[in-house]
């Protein structure tokens, strides 16, 4: 633990008074996939899946598109999260903290990037 | 400033814990949140891209997570993709009800030990319940 001076905090060796915002953040974005997973898993289901154009052109759809962009960004972050509080928990100090923290800085943003430039494409670039 | 940061204390593990209800269905959130943080997000973004990549790249991702077409290594992966996707309902079903348990847990209710071992019963009876609902749709129903 930090001792409580600038210096400690700076460090991280103390908490950093973010705690609130991040325990918040993970309910908000567990609210979101409440919500999101539903509407796309049970879209899925309603569809013949081997069919390339039915899901094509169903997710090519304004409504279907919005939603699992909002699902790429809200799920991410909660992941994101929830993976940061599970490595917190097994990974500690040294090398390994760095690697844990470029894991969840990079490796988040590049995902959600991919999936919701997947679905602009799908959803603007034709057939 | 010289601090002992090697010996911080740990919070206590899985081996100090007896299991119970409650014990379990804490170690399975976790488990099921990271199992679809990683091979959920994984699986969906390969589904994306693949659709995203035209009618061809969306039949070999069929192929090799459901029909095994081509045979050779899709034969294999499209077993394994069955068995990721009935553990991924399932999983999601899990965290879903142990991640509605957290928030009644947050407001500070459901702490009583039998009300704390019934609920975390029930998880599993509706994580259960759900996958194996989910399924038989999905192999019945159309
Ligand atoms: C169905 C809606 C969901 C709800 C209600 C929900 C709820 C929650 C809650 C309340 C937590 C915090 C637990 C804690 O503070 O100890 C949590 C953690 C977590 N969630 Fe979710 N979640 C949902 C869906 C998802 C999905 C779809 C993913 C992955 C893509 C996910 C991944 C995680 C991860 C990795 C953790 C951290 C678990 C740990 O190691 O402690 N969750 N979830």
């Amino acid at each position: 633990m930090g001792n409580g001076t600038s210096i400690g905090r700076v460090r991280g060796l103390g908490s950093s008074h973010h705690g609130t915002r991040h325990f918040l953040a993970s309910r908000l974005s567990a609210a979101g996939n409440l919500v999101l997973i539903p509407y796309l898993a049970i879209s899925l289901l309603l569809l013949p899946l081997h069919d390339y154009a039915t899901v094509h052109t169903w997710l090519a759809q304004p409504v279907a598109a919005t939603a699992l962009v909002l699902l790429f960004i809200n799920t991410v972050w909660h992941a994101r999260l929830g993976v940061q509080v599970m490595l917190e928990d097994y990974v500690h100090g040294g090398a390994g903290k760095i690697a844990v923290w470029l894991l969840i800085t990079v490796v988040p943003v590049a995902a959600a990037a991919f999936g919701v430039i997947c679905v602009i494409r799908i959803a603007l670039g034709g057939v | 400033m010289a601090q002992a940061h090697r010996d911080r204390p740990l919070s206590p593990h899985l081996q100090i814990w007896r299991w119970g209800p409650a014990m379990l269905v804490s170690i399975l959130h976790r488990v099921t949140g990271n199992g679809l943080a990683f091979a959920g997000l994984g699986l969906l973004l390969w589904w994306v891209g693949a659709i995203a990549g035209g009618e061809a790249s969306y039949q070999t991702f069929l192929a090799y997570v459901w029909t095994g077409t081509g045979g050779g290594l899709a034969g294999w992966t499209a077993l394994l993709g069955k068995v990721v996707l009935i553990g991924l309902t399932w999983a999601f079903f899990q965290h879903l009800a142990t991640g509605l348990r957290h928030f009644v847990l947050d407001i500070g209710a459901g702490y009583e030990l039998s009300a704390n071992a019934r609920w975390s019963v029930l998880t599993l009876v509706f994580s259960l319940a759900g996958t194996a609902l989910v399924w038989a749709y999905l192999l019945t129903a159309r």
